[in-house]
């Protein structure tokens, strides 16, 4: 086989790999090709026709997403022939999509939209075909709205529930003009084994897949001069937030989004990033108690390995299809949910506020968060712990209501008590993160050092690889842990629900010996969100991650447990980790769901 | 009604009493040899598409891998064909040695007969001549079992590649192409899919040898075609023609004498009426003179009792619900010229809207992913083109 290709592409001479699909010879020299059904995520599926290309001397088109180039190739992509069939192609999944655009949640973001301006497409050659149909909206989920009459049928949804998640939880039914994207049985999202990881969401070109949006209540919220509301961000947004509001992937705009934050009316701006340096001291203190049965005590009862719980898509995954296993799972409330619980109750009595007077929102890169501050365990302060949850998207999208201009907004700082973080806390949104984060920690409560890692980067569970695993001796413990002496700590961490799935696998069939996994529902963790900016590939989760990894290495400080106002709140509040207060305001339990 | 013109035929349904020792004797033959002979005889795949046959086994065959399947493809979900359940019904021996032929030529230790859901009352009796020819593999030594796999009566899933993926237990979606079965089909393994016909000539081949199948037909369309004719005629039912015959001799033979148009090849197939019967002759697409058309042997003929405007609303609506609805020509094209052709007809929309789908017609041709969305052209196209009066008033 030879090494490379050789074709022409618009008479320009293409030098490639074999296997390569016309649309990646095309765009290697810069030639833009109209896709709707691609997503480099995803597999190939070459059902929206849009990207037709013409063969010098071949009758029918190629679709150039899914046609391998062959040698003396000669493409065209913009002969009249293709100009033509483009534009039909466009004009077709117009007539069978609502296209009220001017009042679209996805108005100005929407791939098609984009698609139709830019070939002029115009109304009236087709026949509307929404009229003949019985498009419904399901907005029963309090993460995510499917609305049908927006579909395109492109199956980027299906596709990344199936590829990335595993999860199935949207499907292909029907045939013909009734074919459509369903839930088993046609069953509310709500009702089904979805997640709400918002993947689909991000994948989804048009409007037929959005977050639910809490936009106007928090307004509201703001609005009312009896309300003190409190806002928390959470690692992740900071460094995807800018790309919503002009600026490249990779930039950590922390001290523009507090200022901007501020300036929309919000009274307490707070860092999340504080409770995740929280989630270390608890989740840390968790594992250690849970080793100490299980080698020293040899409690069956206690199961290892132990997973994180700070992703409540992967929480809900759990719960639906490996129940047996929830035991494994951290009863560390994620983040938010320990936020939420002290800011009624702790920060409420600091600031001498009344809890019942209080809103707390969050900004999250998630759609699931949104269902988890609505999971009905989530009141441990008496209330509501997180009122709203928006997304990254949600709030660029009020900071422009607001006629903010970010970027030449002046930085600001996280109000004090909980506004303070470490690196560790930081890293948490990316893959690795709280298990790098729970390594500096733990190995530094057991042994006293500093885990030993050069300037404290564990490097191998870092990365964007499906499945990483890292191990790690400890040796000399202080005098209470001795029974870890000799133990090779074997952790693992996952990001994307397939690779928890695989992994969940060992775990049940006990073919793993890990004692510490760290999942995320979402590929590159929470940096890649289903609450994030859009467009998103592997390049735009890469310069996130780096942003991430860029603002823990400048932090004075890198471990959770020297955040001071952790170490303030356990002196002043909690008192101990997995104390009393602990275990009312920032441990959870979890419910067996049913299997679709 | 006594044939008068046409060359009837009594290849494929002939009783044949030496199935098993035919078996034995073409197993024992050479790869190349059986190949070879099949390349020679000219024969083209009788699904519709008129891939010729040899050629496949010997992709299939040199394609890499150790794991190759041969399946029969018994979805005969085309409107107005059914020559492949008489077949199966009455010479299923002949298919099953077809298929035992190919798996030793191929290598392949598996086959299935993918048989469409509406022919489940088949399946008993299909079973028993599978067991019993299992028996004639064992004595020839050929390691090859053949098993009955059910369809559930989607028509897309007789496209060969809808067809593994249904077979796979996924939705019945055609995938794309390349890579062909050929290289990767069923299981994504080499795959050789043939037509219940095929296999049933490949039989012949073999018994009579290439020079006599060749013999008959015409040009690049060879030997005898088994035709389902359906509609407008005294003598509906399944016959066995030479191919190459004009349409005239045959409304001739079939035709109620007041034939206007034949749907040749089904809904996915052409109509041509009267005044080109003369000029258009049924063998597959190649040097023919005039027009000539390929069909896995659907011959509807409607009288001029019948409205052309009815019969294409029926195709459309067959293919507005049977589309996989995976592809945006296909799944909203198909709607639009239904919904086109109903508005034209009720004065809704101007007769100019039919110039305007054929248009799309032609688009759907360049652009759907499989076969039924390129072909759901054919029948609108020339259903409009030469009907357009009946389609407006």
């Amino acid at each position: 086989m030879p090494h490379t290709v050789n074709c022409q592409i618009d008479h320009l001479s293409v030098n490639i790999q074999p296997g390569a699909t016309i649309l990646e010879a095309a765009r290697s020299i810069h030639i833009q090709i109209p896709t709707l059904c691609y997503h480099s995520d995803l597999c190939v599926a070459g059902n929206c026709r849009l990207c037709m290309v013409e063969q010098v001397g071949a009758d029918r088109l190629l679709p150039a997403c899914a046609t391998p180039v062959t040698e003396g190739m000669e493409i065209l992509t913009n002969s009249q022939k293709v100009r033509h069939a483009r534009k039909v192609m466009l004009e077709l999944l117009m007539s069978e999509h609502r296209s009220d655009c001017t009042h679209c949640y996805k108005n100005g973001r929407c791939e098609l939209q984009n698609l139709a301006s830019e070939y002029l497409v115009q109304d009236g050659r087709f026949i509307d075909l929404v009229p003949f149909k019985n498009y419904t909206i399901d907005d029963l989920s309090p993460s995510i709205i499917k609305d049908d009459a927006k579909c395109i049928r492109c199956q980027r949804c299906v596709r990344t529930c199936a590829e990335i998640q595993a999860v199935s939880a949207l499907a292909v039914a029907h045939k013909g003009a009734e074919m459509k994207i369903s839930t088993f049985f046609d069953l509310p999202m709500a009702e089904v084994v979805c997640t709400n990881c918002g993947q689909c969401v991000t994948h989804c070109p048009t409007g037929a897949l959005v977050e639910k949006n809490y936009i106007d209540a928090v307004w509201q919220a703001m609005d009312d001069d009896a309300r003190h509301v409190v806002v928390q961000t959470a690692p992740a947004v900071r460094i995807a937030l800018g790309e919503a509001l002009g600026l490249e992937p990779g930039q950590i705009v922390t001290g523009k989004m507090v200022a901007a934050l501020r300036r929309l009316g919000f009274d307490s701006v707070l860092d999340t990033d504080f409770s995740a340096d929280l989630t270390i001291i608890e989740e840390g203190h968790e594992l250690l108690q849970r080793l100490r049965e299980v080698i020293r005590d040899k409690n069956p009862q206690v199961k290892l390995p132990m997973t994180t719980s700070c992703s409540p898509g992967w929480i809900k995954f759990l719960e639906h299809l490996y129940p047996d296993l929830l035991p494994h799972l951290s009863t560390a409330k994620s983040p938010q949910q320990m936020f939420g619980a002290l800011a009624k109750t702790y920060y409420a009595r600091r600031i001498g506020m009344d809890a019942k007077n209080m809103v707390s929102v969050s900004v999250m890169p998630c759609t699931a968060k949104k269902f988890e501050a609505a999971r009905p365990e989530m009141c441990a302060s008496g209330f509501r712990d997180v009122d709203y949850v928006l997304t990254t998207r949600e709030l660029a999208m009020m900071i422009r209501q607001a006629g903010i201009d970010f970027l030449s907004l002046p930085d600001d700082e996280f109000d004090s008590i909980m506004g303070q973080s470490s690196g560790a806390g930081v890293i948490f949104g990316a893959t690795g993160g709280v298990m790098e984060a729970a390594l500096r920690t733990v190995y530094e409560v057991v042994t006293g050092r500093e885990v030993p890692f050069d300037g404290l980067n564990i490097v191998p569970v870092r990365g964007l690889e499906q499945v990483k695993e890292a191990a790690l001796t400890i040796s000399s413990p202080l005098p209470e842990w001795g029974f870890l002496d000799g133990v090779t700590l074997k952790t693992c961490v996952v990001h994307g629900l397939a690779g928890a799935r695989e992994v969940m696998k060992k775990v049940a069939d006990g073919s793993c010996d890990y004692h510490f996994i760290e999942i995320m529902a979402c590929p590159g963790g929470c940096l890649g969100g289903g609450g994030q900016p859009m467009p998103v590939s592997d390049h735009v989760r890469e310069m996130r991650a780096r942003a991430i990894y860029r603002d823990d290495a400048g932090k004075a400080i890198r471990k959770s447990h020297e955040n001071p106002d952790v170490v303030k709140l356990y002196e002043d509040f909690l008192k101990e980790p997995l104390g009393h207060l602990s275990h009312q305001l920032l441990h959870t339990h979890y419910v067996a769901r049913k299997r679709y | 009604m006594a044939p008068r013109h046409l060359m009837r035929l009594d290849l494929i349904f002939k009783d044949e009493h030496d199935v098993a020792p035919l078996v034995r004797q073409t197993l024992a033959r050479g790869r190349d040899d059986i190949v070879n002979e099949l390349i020679a005889s000219g024969l083209k795949g009788r699904g519709g598409a008129g891939f010729p046959t040899g050629l496949k086994w010997k992709l299939t065959a040199d394609a890499p891998g150790d794991e190759k399947y041969v399946i029969c493809n018994a979805d005969e979900g085309e409107p107005g064909t059914f020559k492949d359940r008489e077949i199966l019904m009455r010479v299923p021996e002949k298919v099953l040695a077809g298929m035992a032929v190919c798996a030793k030529v191929i290598g392949a230790r598996q086959g299935f007969i993918y048989l469409r859901g509406e022919y489940r009352f088949l399946r008993a009796q299909l079973q028993q001549v599978i067991d019993g020819f299992h028996a004639v593999l064992d004595e020839a030594g050929l390691p090859f079992r053949i098993e009955i796999f059910m369809g559930s009566g989607a028509y897309i899933c007789g496209e060969e590649s809808a067809l593994f993926e249904s077979m796979e237990g996924q939705r019945g979606e055609p995938r794309n192409k390349p890579p062909y079965p050929t290289q990767c089909g069923f299981r994504n393994a080499p795959t050789v899919i043939n037509n219940v016909e095929t296999l049933a000539h490949t039989y012949s081949i073999f018994k009579y040898g290439a020079e006599k199948f060749r013999d008959l037909g015409v040009q690049d369309s060879r030997g005898s075609k088994v035709f389902s004719v359906s509609g407008d005629t005294p003598v509906p039912g399944i016959y066995e023609l030479e191919f190459g015959m004009t349409l005239q001799r045959f409304v001739e033979d079939f035709g109620d004498g007041d034939t206007k148009a034949v749907q040749v090849g089904g809904a996915s197939g052409f109509c041509v009426p009267r005044k080109r019967f003369e000029r258009t002759i049924i063998g597959y697409q190649g040097k023919l003179t005039g027009t000539s058309l390929p069909t896995g042997g659907s011959m509807m003929l409607f009288n001029s009792s019948r409205s052309m405007y009815n019969v294409l609303h029926n195709y459309l609506e067959f293919f507005v619900e049977e589309s996989c609805g995976q592809c945006t020509p296909c799944r909203v094209g198909t709607q639009q010229l239904l919904r086109g052709i109903e508005g034209v007809k009720r004065g809704e929309l101007s007769s100019a809207t039919l110039d305007a789908l054929l248009d799309l017609a032609e688009t759907m041709r360049l652009t759907a992913k499989c076969g039924l969305g390129q072909s759901v052209a054919n029948s609108f196209a020339s259903i409009v083109e030469n009907f357009r009066e009946e389609m407006i008033y």
